[in-house]
């Protein structure tokens, strides 16, 4: 019997499948393989060793990949009853989420870590070897849902919690990927209490460790740090709309579109309120501040589009998300040339080059691009030269 | 369950067990001095010499450790620590690159913390040390040399070592030779009078033993510094209140290997050798890992090499099959990586990553080939499709 209400209570479509669940070592992946292989699939747990040389122990909400937290997923999987294995996806780790990570703030851009490994490894690099080893389906611990339609396609939607919602990091999957992945924490009424209670309820360790924040591969989640390690520092200017200077950095890359903090202006503003970054120029180094009003962005172009089902094939009212987290704003999509133009029903703010804008009709992703550059009230662009 | 992981560890034989669990239920510290001390002591004395007779050895030649990694550690550190202390010059260290980690990690740690200057000594395509190496290698200077340390046989490919004639030339310049025989006690002859070794690893569980006791066979002229200080039990050179129980399974088990090792090698030798033919009429592209004359390589043994497959794919295909074996290389959090022995025999690093080691033993059967060559075509083909990440 199902103990679990709420729990997917078999196969959709009445299929035992095999399922490779990705288990992190952390609790939502946990029980979201253990509510797979209790739904009567046949599960096989994997651990993903993503850096290359793996601190012994986890210290608090950050960092992933620990030897410790591979230990936690094995013991997941030792109570569950699945086989279980780790896997060294280090070198890919490395090559298409860490170097791109700090090439794409090289650039001045901001990227996505999480959304980009979802894309790279874990529903490529990771499904495609599952697909080969004769898996049907990846199975992890995100919150969201997948809509099985009765044409046989799949829709991707938010999580039934929007706290918990992870949608906006999955919104690069196509429908292919989507045919294969199983999300069993999303697809039910579920909050994270309830998930951490399931796993307490199952007899699973994790139940109490603390969820994972920031940049799993920046375990101490010093960002800037991070950068600059890797990029060393170059002292460039901090100028105001007029060019103007009004300070110095240490490095133009280690800062955000809308950023506040940290800027370490000496002298405060003429109106006394408080400035921003507006745009970044690693060419020549500079970062640009001013006031909050100077980020409200009317439009964007975005590149490499994603769609799941059918795209637009004219101007259509969607909502937008920006960034992880944030929240929904409206706006019209059009198909351009080389990607999508967008404008926004009113200004939003805080839009950053690098960063994916998700569409949603509703609750359903309706599809995603990497945001390349916007458009400012003041007719300003903010591109990254 | 098709088992052929015997080189990780082997089912106790039942006469071990037996052993065991009697010596569990008696009171009695091999050092007390009363009634009970005593009974122990000679429980532990008649092991010893049991096992002495096993191998070769003299009775106080036995030094009883945790197992194969302590007494590999005790005789790379605890001799290369003694000789340089008589003779600081002496902090030369030749090795093969082929080790167990337990050798090879011990090595790299007297380079790192000790000052030793390790000369890795060169194999073949088998992952054979040859005796003029040796020879070359001491002769460049004989009075810096501390220790020299060759495996009896390798544990992943299962190449066997000319150990007598290497000794012999270490001899020569009165320079002590360890070889770690974890792999080859059972399998081959190893008479450690005869062999000419300074010192010499045999583990328990191995060879139907139990976990956590093994012993070094230690030339009675030589004196390792202790890595374990306390009560001196063992020659002064190991502390540690002895496992009864353990050590008297361990010598049953030790007795019963080399009893009926001619017989094992032989039929076991058979065994395997259908299941090389097996693997490579279903896989002819297939390559054989080590030396390909059953003469020189551990009976018990059959590694492959399969282009284009991940060793972890081919791993996991078979374990769902119901068949256990190895990818033979060591793990770091259960993260295989490419082998250095296989890498030490001049094998392609892609290849180098897909391996397997199917390792036979006491309990082995027709059976268990049949299902390999039943299963490793399609798990080969389909671990090709998956191709490496």
């Amino acid at each position: 019997m199902n103990d679990f209400p709420g729990a997917p209570t078999g196969p959709r479509d009445g299929r035992r499948l095999r399922v490779l669940a990705a288990m992190s070592g952390g609790v939502d992946s946990a029980v979201a393989a253990a509510r797979a292989a209790e739904a009567g699939h046949d599960v096989t747990g994997v651990h993903l060793a993503l850096s290359a040389n793996p601190q012994s122990f986890r210290t608090g909400a950050r960092g992933c990949c620990t030897i410790e937290d591979s230990r936690d997923a094995r013991r997941a999987a030792d109570i569950i009853g699945i086989p279980f294995y780790v896997w060294d996806l280090a070198e890919r780790f490395r090559e298409d989420v860490v170097e791109n990570f700090i090439s794409e703030y090289e650039a001045g851009r901001t990227p996505n870590p999480c959304l980009r490994c979802n894309e790279k490894i874990k529903f490529a690099a990771l499904l495609d070897k599952a697909l080969a080893l004769g898996f049907d389906a990846v199975c992890t611990g995100h919150y969201a849902t997948i809509v099985h339609r009765e044409d046989g396609t799949r829709e991707l939607h938010r999580a039934s919690d929007m706290a918990k919602d992870q949608s906006y990091v999955l919104g690069v999957l196509d429908e292919r990927q989507l045919a294969h992945a199983m999300f069993p924490l999303g697809d039910t009424l579920t909050t994270k209490d309830e998930i951490r209670a399931e796993a307490e309820r199952r007899g699973l360790a994790v139940a109490k460790k603390p969820d994972s924040h920031d940049i799993c591969f920046i375990a101490d989640g010093d960002t800037q740090g991070f950068l600059a390690k890797h990029l060393g520092t170059a002292e460039g200017d901090i100028v105001d709309e007029d060019g103007r200077k009004l300070g110095t950095h240490e490095g133009a890359y280690g800062f955000t579109i809308g950023q506040r903090k940290g800027l370490r202006i000496g002298h405060p503003a003429p109106d006394g309120k408080p400035r921003y970054v507006l745009d970044i120029s690693p060419v020549n180094n500079t970062v640009t501040v001013g006031p909050a009003e100077a980020l409200d962005v009317t439009a964007l172009t975005a590149i490499t589009p994603r769609w799941c089902g059918t795209p637009p094939t004219g101007p259509a009212t969607y909502t937008a998300q920006l960034r992880a987290h944030g929240g929904e704003t409206e706006v019209t999509a059009e198909p351009v040339a080389g990607g999508l133009r967008v404008t926004f029903t009113t200004p939003a703010r805080g839009v950053a080059p690098g960063q994916a804008i998700v569409l949603y009709d509703g609750t359903r992703v309706v599809g995603s691009a990497t945001i390349a550059t916007t458009e400012r009230v003041a007719a300003r662009t903010a591109s990254v030269s | 369950m098709v088992y052929l992981d015997h080189a990780a560890t082997t089912p106790m034989l039942p006469e071990a067990v037996q052993a065991m669990t009697a010596q569990l239920a008696v009171t009695g510290n091999a050092s007390s001095l009363h009634a009970a001390g005593r009974r122990a002591r000679r429980t532990v004395e008649e092991s010893r010499e049991s096992l002495a007779s096993s191998l070769g050895a003299r009775p106080s030649e036995v030094v009883f450790t945790s197992g194969g990694t302590e007494a590999d550690n005790l005789a790379v550190k605890g001799l290369y620590w003694s000789r340089r202390d008589a003779d600081p010059a002496r902090t030369r260290l030749l090795a093969s690159p082929v080790e167990h980690h337990a050798v090879l990690d011990a090595v790299d740690w007297l380079a790192e913390h000790e000052g030793a200057r390790v000369e890795w000594l060169p194999v073949d395509g088998y992952g054979r040390v040859h005796p003029d190496a040796l020879r070359e290698a001491i002769a460049r200077d004989p009075s810096d040399v501390a220790l020299a340390t060759v495996m009896w046989a390798n544990n992943e490919i299962g190449t066997v070592m000319p150990v007598r004639e290497l000794a012999a030339v270490a001899a020569e310049f009165d320079i002590p030779l360890h070889a770690d025989a974890v792999q080859a006690f059972g399998q081959l002859d190893l008479d450690f009078a005869a062999s000419g070794l300074a010192a010499m690893t045999v583990s328990g569980h191995k060879i139907g033993g139990p976990y956590g006791i093994g012993a070094l066979i230690l030339g009675r002229e030589w004196t390792p510094a202790p890595l374990l200080h306390g009560g001196g039990q063992e020659r002064q050179v190991r502390s540690g209140t002895l496992d009864t129980p353990a050590v008297a399974a361990f010598a049953v088990a030790a007795a019963h290997a080399a009893a009926h090792r001619e017989q094992f090698a032989r039929e076991i030798g058979a065994l395997r050798d259908a299941l090389i033919s097996a693997v490579r009429t279903a896989v002819p592209d297939a390559i054989l890992g080590g030396d390909p004359d059953p003469a020189g390589r551990l009976p018990a043994n059959a590694h492959f090499s399969f282009p284009g497959c991940e060793g972890d794919s081919l791993l996991l295909l078979l374990d769902a099959r119901g068949i256990e074996c190895s990818t033979g290389s060591a793990c770091t959090a259960g993260v295989a990586q490419p082998s250095h022995v296989v890498l030490a025999t001049g094998t392609d690093p892609d290849l180098a990553r897909g391996t397997l080691r199917f390792s036979l033993g006491h309990t082995s059967t027709k059976a268990d080939v049949e299902a390999v060559a039943e299963a490793i075509g399609p798990v080969v083909e389909r671990a090709r499709g998956a191709g490496l990440s």
